[in-house]
């Protein structure tokens, strides 16, 4: 559905952040990426939903192609109404309008026809939502603001919903509430899912599969399964050692491992 | 009494066209970020077209004030297209002089078109008297200020309930956010623009009423808008508004209460503009961001 051929991303003309990435994302599939601070993958979805542009950043090279038609040239504006939808890190909420507003806002791509189905399908997945339906979107938790924000992406009925860092700030119960609302609405509604994720034990519960990058580049890539077992992951995005356990700290040499990937 | 009525009915009916030219400020502001001081000039241009449709070229006057109140909203596009879109990004400073440097432009093209000495204007509002509460008051004040109470009633509904309406606000608030959800940011700005224009032009065309006559004085209005917005919060619509209202009645009062030759109706303004600027920066009703505790 959504295939990223080499890409390269270039920030204010010097800074090279994306580095002949690629990957591809099936439809109907929850795809994890994950990685660390600063590893790109932030800019991996803008670079999807065209929202570089205001950052002044650019994609020099490579392609994206959405169901077959190349979209890094596209404004932002075409590739909502081409059916991605990006979900932005913070939640981004807009704060002074009222939640219904802000679904309102969310569904400003669609024609208005079906807006009543929508908003009951949004009030479905989040009830907390309807019971706030009037608030001030400012003064919601941040668990709710995390609801609105998923809400506002289904009321613009995409094919692909692009997630970043849905967990950020939020308490694990809510965290592990919403992983499931994400797991419903992709198997209910068919919605394709792009996760970005720095909880990767919890991204790779809920994906089909995972990439991992790192400086700008995927350096490993699989089913969550396989990526569960690979000693690396273990180590560097588990925290667990080569017997399973926690990791210790005590153990004086871990920081002399090296990822096997970087060399 | 009937002198404290009068006076306060014609500060209100002043208020309200000063508020409505206001708004147009806060929204552009609002919606991009540019302090426009090219406001007063929208209202001078909105005054000559409609002097221009319906004095020079004799069309019906309802007629006349439409196209007027439409092409002014199209000339506020294009200054928004040609003029300001190729600002994006650069300092604040920067956008400010382009919009000082516009509004003398645009002061010298009425200039240029229509002279400097006055143009006694058609004055579409009844000009007749009625007495409240025993003071004489313009029946053309009530009218002003019915009509941008209802202009006000209109915006108010657009924000609310309209699809554009909503996306002026989300641009407002967080302009990648909206941008996220296909939200077109310069067809918002595009409409701020024209919105300004047209209250602008309205609040023009009821001075121009008011006083019988138009000519670049009408443009000094602008000016007040400052007063107006720092009072009020520069990014609140209902701060336009109210602080249209305190001053205009402001101005009334100092006006008819204190010695003529102080001159104190031009002033009073300015000087709560520095007292607001000195005690509360963000105005009475401007943002502060809500924080969750």
């Amino acid at each position: 559905m959504l295939t990223l051929n080499n890409i390269e991303v270039i920030y204010n003309d010097v800074v090279l952040v994306l580095k002949g990435l690629s990957l591809e994302v099936p439809a109907g599939r929850i795809v994890a990426l994950l990685g660390s601070n600063g590893a790109g993958k932030s800019t991996t979805l803008k670079a999807i939903s065209g929202l570089l542009k205001p950052e002044n950043g650019e994609v020099t090279d490579g392609e994206i192609l959405f169901q077959g038609q190349p979209i890094h040239k596209k404004d932002a504006a075409e590739i909502v109404r081409m059916g991605i939808f990006q979900v932005m890190e913070g939640r981004r909420v807009f704060e002074h309008l009222t939640v219904e507003e802000n679904l309102r806002a969310g569904a400003y791509t669609q024609s208005g026809r079906h807006f009543a189905g929508d908003l009951t399908l949004v009030y479905d997945y989040f009830p907390r939502l309807k019971e706030r339906r009037n608030q001030v979107a400012g003064f919601l938790s941040g668990g709710e603001q995390q609801m609105l924000a998923i809400g506002r992406a289904l009321m613009a009925h995409p094919k692909l919903i692009m997630l970043d860092e849905p967990s950020l700030g939020l308490a694990p119960l809510l965290v592990a509430e919403i992983f499931e609302i994400i797991r419903r609405i992709n198997r209910e509604q068919g919605t394709t899912i792009l996760l970005v994720e720095q909880n990767a034990r919890l991204a790779l519960e809920a994906a089909h599969y995972a990439y991992i990058m790192e400086n700008g580049r995927i350096v490993l890539e699989g089913s969550p399964d396989d990526l569960k077992d690979n000693a690396d992951v273990r180590e560097f995005y588990l925290g667990l050692n080569e017997i399973g356990s926690r990791k210790s700290y005590r153990e004086v040499k871990h920081y002399k491992r090296r990822k096997r990937w970087l060399s | 009494m009937d002198r404290f009525v009068q006076l306060a009915l014609s500060g209100i009916a002043n208020g309200a066209i000063l508020a409505l030219v206001a708004l147009g400020f806060v929204l552009i502001y609002k919606s991009s970020d540019v302090i426009n001081f090219a406001q007063g000039e929208l209202l001078l241009i909105g005054a000559y077209l409609t002097y221009a449709m319906v004095e020079q070229f004799g069309i019906w006057w309802p007629a006349g004030v439409v196209f007027a109140v439409i092409l002014s909203a199209v000339i506020g596009v294009l200054i928004e297209q040609l003029v300001l879109r190729p600002m994006i990004g650069e300092p604040t400073i920067s956008v400010i002089m382009v919009t000082i440097g516009l509004s003398s432009l645009l002061r010298a093209i009425t200039g240029a078109i229509w002279g400097v000495t006055p143009r006694p204007a058609p004055q579409f509002l009844p000009t007749d008297t009625v007495t409240i509460l025993g003071a004489n008051v313009g029946v053309d004040r009530l009218w002003a200020f019915g009509l941008a109470i209802a202009l006000f009633g209109i915006l108010t509904l657009f924000f609310r309930y309209s699809r554009e309406g909503i996306a002026m606000r989300a641009v407002a608030d967080d302009q990648q956010a909206a941008l996220s959800m296909g939200i077109s940011v310069k067809k918002v700005w595009a409409v701020a623009w024209a919105i300004a224009a047209i209250t602008a032009t309205v609040g023009g065309i009821l001075l121009m009423s008011i006083f019988g006559g138009v000519s670049g004085t009408i443009g000094r209005v602008g000016l007040l808008v400052f007063p107006v917005v720092i009072l009020g919060g520069l990014d609140s619509i209902p701060g336009a508004i109210i602080g249209g209202l305190i001053i205009g009645l402001l101005q009334s009062f100092a006006g008819g209460y204190l010695p003529p030759e102080w001159g104190m109706g031009e002033v009073m303004p300015f000087i709560i503009l520095l007292f607001i600027l000195l005690v509360r920066p963000y105005g009475l009703f401007g943002q502060r961001i809500i924080e969750r505790v």
